[in-house]
């Protein structure tokens, strides 16, 4: 399958890479509630049912337990199911085979069973949705051994970190930032590995680490805070769980400031992690402490309430503000 | 009161041994529709407006003469102008979402005015009908949809939770809820209650859901299961969920099953009478099949023209629920038009007020974000709560 250069929408970059490793390997299934004749209520699936068939691409019964229990045993049986979860509210009836036989399998047979399973889940808010379809379940998964989280950010990362997450033999939870779906980019034909951290942006000043919805967020913060005069260094960490912060260890080395940004609840979160290992790494090189520009620790508030919650560009910059202040 | 061999048919040999011809099985593999409502469909109310016998039911309508079947239908017409008016409000911008209920009026007023004031209802999301029985008011469900709140009204002042909008989990609270109106003495006696849960076709694939059925069956909680079975689960008909016709699972859980037509408010509120007396009495739980349709999306967001045939919505629009109650009162009982100007006028003021309590909804505060997370006191978030207070003031005047 040839990559399309073109600028795409990033569902459109999701379905393409669905469709190439679909068509790459008989054994990938795709499997979800409304994924089939309606292609997902994101249209991320569009069309594969058609191309495919009802046994590659399947509308399951609504269970999410199911959906990913189900995907086990097909993946102990040779296939490499791609699951979709059709909001991230949605994925807690499945977490128990998400923790208790996704995870472990692989450990628990010494090795002899492999779980080559993803599991889509768009999450996020900043839609304007009702209950349960903004959450930030991420710093969940990535608390779960055995597991790897990662999180795309523009549609070549999408493309090619699905398409590298169903070669992975390994379960993979894929985030996918909603709000982003429609969002167009240039698909790269050069990607980088799966599990690493990607720097988009050098700075001087400070580093803005982030993933997700909150790149965009960071990148516009960057480019805002020029008028300030202040260089931001933008990373995006793309890679949750193993995490691979070596790049932002290098940049909080030449800046001595880091400002981490994620929607998530902040205690004892992705976002968390990141500033232990940061202290312990560059606890020399750091100029002021690592803040944390996140989510409060509240459900997910009403959606009118959402500007308030979620990290913004203002936000962003009062904490690098800060930072430099120090 | 019913004993298990009432429901259990005399040498059965199993569910799908004696099951009702469903769709041919080359059918379902090929994704049809199977709509066919089957043998075992309780109807007192044709498509037609014709009012038939039905010797297991009548008695629980007995009392439901011409003023009590108007106000039947003026329910129905209100709470179908509500809908139509929030749906209008979603497509001018001023809802998020609006989640539609056209087509299942009957189901959820016969259901919600078989509930008594001590009873409790347990809805999904598409539950304004019954909302409207429970005394919510139309105007309580849209801060939800306008995104100004989770739920406005008091769940135990109305005795109807808060909507639950991840499918099926209700099933299990509401199951614990009338375990405890068992443990509590409430049943067999003057003041017994029960419990009604509501959930679609979609929800009986959830673990949640099944698990429900054993733990009421195993506790002999008085709850009425009741699965309005509106065909569709997004685009997933439900044959995606079912090889049986939905009520005859709850012979499998040791209870009886009964489909009724969900498009026949006098039936719907025959049966939902029958099973929550049941329940009331010590022979709960009880599963109720409303059989009817959803005449529109599942959501505003939802486009059905890419998974559905129009000309099974127009099938459907032969069996509407409100019509037949119009039909049957002018016809057989000689309702004149004053009442349905009446009940038209009723409707139009219902909407007005609707659209002028949605657009004066106050914008909340930063501070709702960080209220009611906890009973108690948590100083670390009262501290986060301050903290971006403090920043939000910050602002005023100023740049932002």
């Amino acid at each position: 399958m040839t990559v399309t250069t073109a600028s795409a929408t990033m569902a459109k970059a999701l379905n393409d890479g669905l469709r190439a490793a679909m068509e790459g390997d008989p054994k990938v299934v795709v499997m979800g509630e409304d994924v089939g004749r309606l292609g997902g209520v994101f249209r991320v699936t569009d069309g594969l049912q058609k191309d495919f068939g009802e046994q590659r691409v399947l509308d399951t019964p609504l269970s999410e337990s199911g959906i990913v229990g189900a995907a086990v045993g097909l993946a102990l049986r040779g296939y490499r199911p791609v699951c979709e979860i059709q909001f991230d509210g949605f994925v807690f009836p499945a977490v128990d085979q998400i923790s208790s036989q996704l995870a472990k399998l692989h450990y628990r047979s010494q090795g002899r069973v492999r779980m080559p399973v993803v599991v889509r889940i768009p999450f996020g808010g900043g839609i304007g949705a009702v209950e349960h379809h903004s959450e930030s379940p991420e710093s969940l998964f990535a608390h779960m051994p055995g597991l790897k989280v990662v999180a795309c950010a523009s549609p070549s990362d999408a493309h090619w970190m699905l398409r590298q997450a169903i070669a992975s033999d390994d379960p993979v939870i894929f985030l996918e930032p909603k709000p982003r779906y429609w969002e167009k980019g240039v698909v790269d034909d050069d990607p980088p590995p799966l599990h690493t951290a990607r720097v988009l942006r050098r700075g001087t000043t400070a580093v803005l680490a982030c993933y997700g919805p909150m790149v965009r967020t960071c990148l516009d913060a960057a480019a805002a805070a020029e008028a300030d005069g202040h260089d931001l260094e933008v990373i995006d960490l793309r890679t949750l769980s193993p995490l691979h912060l070596d790049p932002v260890f290098d940049a909080v080395r030449r800046t001595g400031r880091l400002v981490m940004v994620a929607e998530a609840p902040s205690s004892v979160s992705v976002a968390a992690e990141v500033a232990a290992r940061v202290q312990e790494e560059c606890f020399h090189s750091l100029e002021s402490p690592v803040l944390r520009v996140t989510g409060f620790d509240t459900p997910y508030p009403p959606s009118r309430c959402e500007d308030d919650y979620l990290p913004d560009l203002d936000r962003v910059l009062d904490a690098v503000d800060r930072a430099v202040a120090w | 009161m019913s004993v298990p061999h009432d429901w259990i048919p005399a040498g059965s040999s199993g569910v799908l041994a004696d099951a009702p011809p469903g769709p041919p099985r080359e059918h379902v593999l090929a994704g049809l529709r199977g709509t066919d409502e089957g043998p075992d469909l309780v109807q007192l109310l044709t498509p037609e407006g014709e009012r038939i016998a039905c010797p297991d039911y009548d008695a629980h309508v007995a009392d439901v003469d011409t003023a009590a079947l108007q106000a039947l239908y003026r329910d129905m017409v209100l709470v179908r102008r509500a809908d139509r008016e929030a749906t209008a409000l979603q497509r001018q911008g001023e809802l998020g979402l609006w989640v539609p209920l056209l087509g299942q009026e009957a189901a959820q007023i016969g259901a919600g005015r078989a509930l008594r004031a001590g009873d409790m209802a347990f809805p999904s999301y598409r539950e304004h009908g019954v909302a409207w029985c429970r005394g919510v008011d139309p105007t309580e469900l849209l801060g939800i949809f306008r995104g100004t709140d989770h739920g406005g009204w008091d769940p135990v002042a109305t005795g109807f939770h808060l909507y639950t909008i991840v499918i099926g989990n209700q099933c299990l609270n509401a199951t614990g809820y009338a375990m405890g109106q068992r443990f509590d003495g409430r049943v067999g006696g003057p003041d017994a209650e029960a419990t009604m849960c509501f959930f679609g076709d979609g929800a009986t694939s959830q673990g949640d859901v099944h698990e429900g059925f054993v733990w009421a069956a195993v506790y002999d909680a008085p709850v009425v299961f009741y699965c309005q079975n509106n065909q569709w689960a997004i685009s997933e008909p439900n044959e995606r969920q079912t090889r049986v016709p939905l009520y005859r699972r709850a012979q499998g859980y040791g209870f009886p099953g009964i489909r009724v037509d969900g498009n026949d408010v006098l039936a719907c509120l025959a049966v939902s009478r029958w099973a929550l007396e049941e329940c009331r009495s010590g022979n709960g739980p009880v599963l109720i099949e409303a059989f009817t349709y959803r005449m529109d999306a599942h959501t505003t967001s939802d486009d059905p023209s890419r998974y559905r045939l129009a000309d099974e919505l127009e099938l459907w629009k032969l069996k509407d629920p409100l019509e037949r109650v119009r039909v049957h009162l002018v016809r057989g009982l000689g309702v004149g038009n004053d009442f349905f100007d009446e009940v038209a006028a009723d409707s139009d003021a219902l909407a007005a007020r609707l659209r002028a309590h949605c657009l004066a909804l106050p914008q909340p505060g930063p501070e709702r974000i960080f209220s009611n997370v906890y009973a108690e006191p948590s100083p670390e978030l009262d501290a986060q709560r301050d903290a971006y207070l403090a920043y939000h003031a910050s602002f005023e005047g100023g740049a932002e």
